[in-house]
């Protein structure tokens, strides 16, 4: 027992700078999956037909294919192919942040068309043009709307994050394997990482219901 | 001056309208004098809300066109499209707020947003005008806060706010509790004395009766009748408005 407590407290300052990597990851991914998801679910409501396909045909490729698939085929071939030398760790990011957005647009396409749609008629009415009128009346709903959805997101990510094992990147779930290969002490080395991760899970959640409850609108419900 | 009153401020002419494939508003024409309030009449499905929306192009119409102060108005330059909505607004039967902000910045947003004014001097503005439709100590709160007409008085502060040439009434008391109805109409009223243009569909009669200018039938797509109050509401004067007057007091008698 004494002995599985010093081999944790001996690879615990590695695993946990693992997670710093793993929360770099995540960080990463969810940005990229908010700043593409974001315009593409404008263009999923309220734009022309080609553009409506094009963005489906995105989404229907990464949420169709296995992300194991999506890693190897971008990192060992698009990426080569583009000639882009990107670390193990950006390609990752890369990877989960374009699948991500591939699901946030429809999180926040939901919540767009879940909105009365009367107020971008009111906008309109207002001589606001529908740029104007989807940036200050409708993202600012939808995205309040979307906060539970994002937190669900969030949590997905972050376990999706241990496939950087695939590629190389030094993150939580790698270096726990590394530690646990050379102690064999998987059980207790995975117990300890699983806690981490539970962790992450709860402080990340947890924030974000905050954030939820912060920007509720008074008197507002549904 | 009188001879201003005289000249249309805003025509409509020869407006047509098909949505999926049914035609709703077939050659309709309208003129509107400065300070005149004309109230569009007509049974369920005649097209008086989208004779209003095409009036203000939230729908374009395949035909007709529009002249504004004599400039006609050109929909397809988003530019002048814009610059057209603001001078004639909109109200609507579902107040359509943006429920994400205060009674005031539901306001001052199109002020800051099309106008380009500071936020100071928008709210400035926002509070003026929601003083004047008797809302001044409910500023902060949100629409989800508000009672129904609250919210349609400040649908119309926030019309009132872009000094519109015409603003344009979508049955604005339709969606209303009884007894919420008057306080609206009040501003409304209040609106018609000031002198400001105003076209609304209404059911109310009395209201129409009291303050319309003229009153405009509408039925399946057309304009069959109009006329001052007076004319066409005289009992027996035999005209379709009266008819579908009279059943529509008979309908709020059976209500009651
Ligand atoms: N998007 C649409 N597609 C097809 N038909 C429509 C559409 N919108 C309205 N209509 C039809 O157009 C006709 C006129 O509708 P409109 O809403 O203008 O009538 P209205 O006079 O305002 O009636 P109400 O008193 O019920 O408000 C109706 O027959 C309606 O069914
Ligand atoms: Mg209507």
């Amino acid at each position: 027992m004494l002995e599985q407590l010093a081999v944790i407290l001996d690879a615990l300052p590695y695993i946990l700078e693992g997670a710093l990597v793993t929360l770099g990851i995540v960080g990463g991914a969810m940005s990229l999956g908010l700043v593409m998801g974001i315009p593409m679910a404008v263009g999923l409501v309220y734009g022309p037909r080609f553009v409506r396909f094009i963005l489906g045909f995105y989404v229907w490729f990464f949420r169709g294919v296995p992300i194991l698939t999506l890693m190897f085929l971008f990192y060992f071939g698009i990426f080569d192919l583009l000639g882009l030398n990107l670390s193990a760790l950006a390609a990752t990011s890369i990877v989960l942040g374009m699948t991500s957005a591939a699901y946030q647009s429809q999180i926040f396409r939901g919540a767009i068309e879940s909105l009365p749609q009367g107020q971008l008629k009111a906008s309109r009415a207002l001589g606001m043009s529908d740029m104007q009128g989807v940036c200050t009346i409708i993202l600012p709903q939808a995205l309040r709307l979307s906060i539970p959805g994002w937190s669900n997101e969030f949590s997905i990510i972050l376990k999706d994050s241990a496939l950087a094992y695939v590629v190389g990147a030094m993150d939580m779930f790698t270096r726990t394997h590394f530690v646990a290969s050379r102690t064999y002490e998987h059980l207790t080395l995975f117990i300890t990482a699983g806690a981490i991760y539970f962790m992450i899970t709860l402080v990340g959640v947890k924030l974000l219901l905050a954030l939820e409850k912060k920007v509720r609108i008074p008197g507002y419900t549904s | 001056m009188p001879s201003e009153n005289n000249t249309p401020i805003l025509q409509m002419q020869n407006i047509c309208k098909t949505l999926s494939g049914k035609e709703i508003l077939r050659s309709v024409s309208l003129d509107i004098n400065r300070g005149e309030l004309k109230v569009l009449i007509g049974p369920s499905g005649a097209g008086k809300s989208t004779f209003l929306q095409c009036i203000n192009y939230l729908l374009i119409p395949e035909q007709g066109q529009i002249i504004l102060e004599d400039t006609v108005v050109n929909p397809g330059v988003k530019k002048d499209l814009y610059n057209y909505r603001q001078q004639v607004g909109m109200i609507f039967q579902d107040f359509n707020l943006f429920d994400h902000l205060t009674a005031l910045d539901n306001v001052a947003i199109a002020l800051r947003k099309v106008k380009g004014m500071s936020k100071k001097q928008a709210l400035e503005i926002a509070r003026k005008e929601l003083d004047r439709v008797g809302l001044s100590d409910k500023g902060d709160l949100y629409p989800a806060e508000l009672s129904g007409g609250q919210k349609q008085r400040v649908a119309i502060a926030r019309a009132l706010a872009m000094e519109p040439k015409v603003l344009l009434l979508d049955e604005p008391t339709s969606a209303l509790d009884p007894e919420l109805v008057g306080e609206v109409l009040s501003v409304i009223r209040d609106l018609a004395k000031e002198g400001l243009t105003m076209i609304m569909a209404t059911h109310q009669m009395d209201f129409a009766r009291a303050l319309a200018d003229e009153i405009v039938f509408m039925q399946q797509g057309e304009i069959i009748e109009r006329g001052s109050p007076a004319a066409l509401l005289k009992e027996g004067s035999g005209t379709r408005t009266a008819d579908f007057c009279n059943k529509l007091s008979d309908m709020c008698e059976e209500l009651d």
